[in-house]
């Protein structure tokens, strides 16, 4: 659902069937590792991939986003990227 | 002191009323239960005639033991009918992250910008407060939208409660857990953390406040 008041876009992360459960850690992980292959592939600015990192951006703590970036930045990250 | 303590908070969710109606059903039953089990027993107590037809008698048998399964598949059916519902999300318009700490809580809007704030318990006393129940940082949210909270913790295990409105959902460290928030109507909604979690656990309040979209717009832009 997108709403629009003002010019203030309210849109966020859909209901994901992947995770049905109270427990969104995984929706939280798999759409910032999404996020990051897709910047692999197809570079930041594709659409696609805005996608991704709006979702990672609304489900993820703003720390552990943090703290991937830091992990990324210094090739220590677990996921396969 | 009102008569409201001593029975629920005046409901604000759809969830909550029919919480309230399902705790009357259950209630309803439970006195009917005990008043006819003190009836039969002061009954037994108090006769002083041993009826010959107790023993023996299949068909009273029969009916004390089918018929308590049939009363709790009436409690039953609407219980795991509320569970299913309070687990089930539906198209929020914004999620609102929300982190316990030792203690405090704080919040995080990053939908559209990078909202985040702390709230404490307030400790200046005078009459505009409620003493050990208000904060500094209210919550803002707007009510007859579905919102989606979700609930961490950076330390402890915590619980992150609004009894109007039927939410109680622990905040786990490492974990984000799920829960769909939606109000009636506008107001003060209060709560505490309710997973003891060390000395000032007591003093970690949650104040929402409930305002309408275009307020919320308003919040949002100047903050």
């Amino acid at each position: 659902m997108v709403l629009e008041v003002d010019g203030v876009k309210l849109e966020t992360a859909p209901w994901d069937p992947r995770f049905p459960n109270t427990n969104q850690t995984k929706y939280c992980y798999q759409s910032f590792l999404d996020y990051q292959r897709c910047k692999k592939i197809r570079g930041e600015e594709f659409d696609a991939c805005q996608y991704y990192k709006r979702v990672s951006k609304s489900i993820c703590p703003n720390a552990w986003i943090d703290k991937w970036n830091t992990q990324i930045e210094e090739n220590r990250f677990p996921g396969n990227i | 002191m009102t008569w409201l303590k001593l029975s629920f908070q005046n409901s604000n969710s759809p969830l909550m009323e029919q919480l309230i109606f399902f705790h009357d059903h259950t209630i309803f039953i439970i006195i009917m239960i005990m008043s006819t089990i003190t009836y039969m027993m002061l009954f037994i107590m108090n006769n002083k005639f041993i009826n010959i037809k107790i023993s023996e008698n299949q068909m009273i048998e029969f009916i004390w033991t089918t018929t308590p399964p049939i009363i709790l598949i009436f409690i039953a059916m609407p219980s795991l009918h509320l569970l299913y519902l309070m687990d089930e999300i539906k198209c929020p318009i914004l999620t609102i992250k929300i982190f316990g700490h030792q203690w405090f809580w704080s919040y995080e809007y990053s939908d559209f910008s990078n909202i985040e704030f702390e709230s404490y318990m307030m400790n200046d006393l005078n009459k505009e407060n409620f003493r050990l129940i208000e904060v500094d940082n209210k919550t803002i949210i707007p009510f007859k939208f579905n919102i989606r909270l979700l609930i961490s913790s950076d330390d402890v295990i915590h619980s992150w409660t609004i009894p109007s409105l039927a939410i109680k959902i622990d905040a786990i460290p490492g974990r984000m857990n799920q829960i769909n928030l939606f109000m009636n109507r506008p107001g003060m909604y209060f709560g505490q953390c309710s997973e003891i979690c060390g000395i000032n656990h007591s003093f970690m309040p949650i104040q929402i406040e409930s305002i309408n979209l275009n307020k919320f717009i308003y919040w949002i832009k100047n903050f």
